[in-house]
């Protein structure tokens, strides 16, 4: 069955591959935009998951990270005058730092009080980050205003379809790199440890290093996703950051399957379009249809967590597994 | 020095609050060992059926006590229907119900009652006294609530059999079967006594912060630091920690980090206290580490 | 012939898929007392905790007539059969007479659960003297005298004691055994006790019966099983 699912699950990234080049040739660039925001949530997903899902450390407040990822490509480019293609990658390790450092004092944390201290960080960023004290980095609660990425004159394309490109660039990039870190030695560490922590140990894993790396590597990630969002918004404010960010982000990785690379697509489709399509709905139903979003991702998150524990991907599994008749599903 | 004096009062009435929301996330969490994340959507909910019923002309404290009922049989009927089903599941699958209860409740809070901030007039009405300045009667008559909640929870554990068989069932549930106590029972009427007293909480904040789906977040966060600080374990010493919490977060909002930032105290207790001594001020377990 | 108390017949346990007993017959006596000796390990723990539903059973297992192999703990409890498991079972946090609350917990008789109170403190004074202090705090025999005291104020029909002398010192173990005959003629309560020390479970049982890794190996009287060579040399060891 294993074999089938490779396969299948090679045969999955290829379409994939090659929908994402065709899409700026087909799409409007409206629905172009969408779908940048779609690579952008999936790479702050693959790293929630590569924290909470393969190493089963539970993290409410990612959205801090992709802040610190947002405003740091924001401050460089806009204070200090850095290249974008440059910012990105550095905010990226900010954030990576950042995130290494927290997982210090994570590791006295139990599980739960991990999804707490988390929880704390996601719902006081916002105001740290409109601190009057830091007005002159942040533009307070005003924000910083770094202007919408555009296309360099020599690539002739339109300045959506480049922030497009650059997304796309950086998703397979860290998709890549992702899946090598979970197909490997490193990913099996994780993953380990999540499960039989005091066995990992005794094997000598070096539990503490493990962690505080993955800590770290996944807020590298949700700090490159927010500074390719800050590039393709064009600002950054303290608003787009609160805490349903946050915990959408667990429902993305919650929907798309736990431990799963490839169900953060799947998550990021639909904490993309979730939203948007209750914004369409609530033109015509008035503003309780705000109330439809938060209703969906509460109903889904316990429905999947009774039905569907292993998300979107774990139901692919068991359909592939159904329609080609494997004894081990 | 009137200015310190009223942001005391306020702390404390504040603090009070907190006090009882900790108290009550300390009660399930040393019942099944998890945190409900939904406990401020779910006080949030109450305050708005009782916001409803005074709405609709019911007196306030015949809406408050009704409110109490509703809360405590909606939360035991939740309990078995939602959150009992995951009891044996790995925690982070209990989280993750949580949160899905929070964003349940604040929707239909949303969608049943509207978005707009509405006002829900204290039950304690007229002059402050002592002067202006220092403390207004909500506050007074909120500090007082909080109060006589703890004092009715504390006689309620300590002196009756249903209270000494919860506590009986928290700690050593496989002892507590086999004198005959019903612990799954005693597990619901726990969900059930905390969200009565979230939704006191919730009542009680209400003037204070006014009435919107949002506003239990950072209440929720406060009770939170307040549990951890009193230590997760002992329900007094979490309320008293809400107290200390309430009491801090309003002076060090009015002379030290300023009032915009008044959350990231909460955020810097909470990460300091599992730092430096996990177990809180006057906890016992030891948080595991791996 | 009295219908006995409690009758197993054909009775299998699990440790979720796991069998631990495998098919046990065995009985107590209306008022009697019967031993379950066996080595480390032998399943007499598994035993109890399938008569207290504390694991999944299947077979046949009546408690006067009622079946107890589909009930929850709690019900088997409330029936009249208190467990006094291995470890005690004290709620270590909680004091003496809230220990003692909890036995009389499911009582609705408020007047004669007082009078098993004084009755309680005449067969182990000590804990009257210890009535507020937190059980945690009391030595093994007192913790032993604690949890039987616990299991009497339930008014049970039948008791369950698991491995009442483990860590004990002889001098307790026999005030212990000397209380339990007591309470066993002047209250009538039924016993089923779980012993190593097979001298004395069999000094004080009517019935007795041998399990080894879950099966039943012997079993009748008590003097019988004294007196047979070959469980005196396995067991008894002489």
């Amino acid at each position: 069955m294993d074999a089938r699912w490779n396969f299948f699950a090679r045969l999955g990234w290829v379409v994939a591959l090659f929908l994402s080049i065709a899409a700026p040739f087909v799409l409007g660039s409206y629905h172009l935009y969408q779908l940048t925001q779609v690579l952008i949530y999936a790479i702050a997903l693959i790293g929630l998951n590569l924290l909470t899902g393969y190493n089963g450390q539970i993290s409410l407040g990612h959205g801090a990270f992709f802040a610190i990822g947002g405003y740091g490509v924001a401050i460089l480019t806009t204070k200090f005058g850095v290249p974008y293609w440059a910012a990105i990658p550095a905010a990226g390790a900010i954030c990576f730092g950042a995130g290494f450092l927290f997982g210090f004092p994570a590791l006295k944390f139990g599980g739960l009080y991990l999804a707490l201290a988390t929880f704390a960080l996601a719902v006081a960023a916002p105001q740290m980050l409109s601190y009057k004290g830091f007005d002159a980095w942040t533009g307070g609660a005003q924000g910083l205003q770094l202007g919408k990425l555009r296309a360099p004159p020599w690539a002739h394309v339109s300045a959506d379809t480049w922030t497009y490109l650059v997304a796309l660039i950086a998703a397979l990039a860290l998709f890549g790199f992702a899946l090598n870190l979970v197909g490997g030695r490193i990913g099996r560490a994780l993953i380990a440890i999540r499960d039989h922590a005091i066995a990992a140990e005794t094997m000598g894993i070096d539990a503490p290093l493990y962690k505080t790396t993955a800590f770290g590597i996944s807020a590298l990630y949700a700090g490159v996703a927010g500074g390719l969002s800050a590039l393709a918004v064009g600002f950054v404010s303290p608003e787009s950051f609160t805490l349903p960010l946050s915990l959408s982000f667990l429902v993305g990785i919650v929907v798309g399957g736990l431990a799963s690379v490839g169900g953060a697509i799947f998550g990021a489709f639909f904490i993309e379009y979730v939203p948007n399509y209750a914004d369409m709905l609530s033109v015509q139903f008035g503003e309780s249809a705000k109330a439809l979003p938060g209703a969906i991702y509460g109903l889904l998150l316990i429905a999947m967590m009774a039905a569907a524990p292993s998300g979107v991907i774990g139901l692919i599994r068991k359909i592939v597994a159904r329609l080609f008749g494997a004894e081990r599903a | 020095m009137a200015l310190f004096l009223h942001q005391l009062a306020s702390g404390l009435a504040l603090g009070g609050i907190y006090a009882i929301m900790a108290l009550a996330l300390v009660m399930i969490y040393q019942a099944t060992q998890l945190v409900n994340f939904a406990q401020g959507e779910m006080a949030m909910f109450s305050t708005y059926l009782a916001w409803k019923m005074i709405d609709s002309g019911w007196p306030y404290w015949f809406a408050f006590v009704a409110t109490l009922a509703i809360s405590f049989v909606g939360a035991v009927a939740l309990e078995r229907a939602v959150v009992r089903p995951f009891a044996k599941a790995p925690i982070l699958a209990s989280i993750i119900v949580f949160i899905g209860l929070a964003f349940i409740f604040n929707a239909c809070a949303g969608w049943l009652f509207g978005y707009s901030v509405q006002s829900l007039d204290s039950p304690f009405p007229g002059r402050p006294l002592f002067g202006v300045g220092y403390i207004s009667a909500h506050e007074l008559g909120s500090i007082f609530v909080s109060f006589v909640v703890l004092a009715l929870v504390y006689v309620f554990f300590r002196f009756t059999p249903l209270g000494l068989a919860m506590r009986a069932a928290a700690q050593n549930p496989a002892s507590a079967r086999l004198v005959g106590i019903r612990v799954g029972w005693m597990l619901s009427i726990g969900w059930g006594l905390a969200a009565a007293i979230g939704a006191v909480a919730g009542m009680m904040a209400a003037p204070i912060v006014y009435l919107d789906p949002n506003m239990m977040g950072g209440v929720l966060l406060y009770a939170f630091a307040g549990a951890v600080l009193g230590g997760v374990d002992n329900p007094w010493g979490a309320a008293f920690g809400g107290f200390l919490v309430g009491g801090l977060e309003n002076l060090m909002g009015a002379y030290v980090v300023g009032e915009e930032v008044k959350l990231s105290v909460a955020l810097a207790i909470i990460v300091g206290v599992l730092v430096v001594k996990p177990s809180g001020l006057f906890g016992r377990r030891i948080v595991a580490r791996v | 012939m009295i219908e006995p108390i409690l009758r197993a017949r054909g009775l299998r346990a699990f440790y979720g898929a796991a069998e631990a007993l495998h098919g046990l017959d065995f009985q107590v006596d209306e008022g009697g007392v019967t031993a379950l000796l066996g080595a480390n390990g032998a399943g007499k723990t598994t035993t109890l905790r399938a008569i207290s539903a504390v694991i999944r059973t299947e077979g046949e297992l009546t408690f006067r007539g009622h079946p107890l192999t589909r009930r929850s703990t709690e019900d088997v409890a409330r029936l009249g059969v208190a467990h006094v498991p291995d470890g005690r079972g004290t709620f270590t946090d909680l004091t003496v007479e809230e220990n003692l609350r909890l036995g009389a917990y499911t009582r609705r008789d408020r007047v004669e659960a007082r009078r098993d109170f004084e009755r309680v403190f005449g067969y182990f004074p000590r804990l009257q003297e210890r009535l507020f202090q937190q059980a945690g705090t009391l030595s093994g025999g007192e913790q032993q005298m604690l949890a039987i005291s616990r299991a009497l104020l339930m008014r049970p029909s039948l008791l369950l004691l698991d491995e009442p002398s483990f860590g004990l010192a002889p001098l307790i173990v026999a005030e212990i055994f000397r209380i339990l005959r007591d309470i066993n003629r002047n209250e009538r309560v039924s016993m089923l006790i779980v012993e190593q020390n097979a001298n004395l479970a069999l000094d004080l049982a009517d019935r007795a019966y041998l399990i080894e890794t879950g099966q039943l190996v012997i079993g009748g009287r008590a003097e019988d099983m004294r007196r047979d060579d070959s469980v005196r040399r396995a067991y008894l060891g002489y």
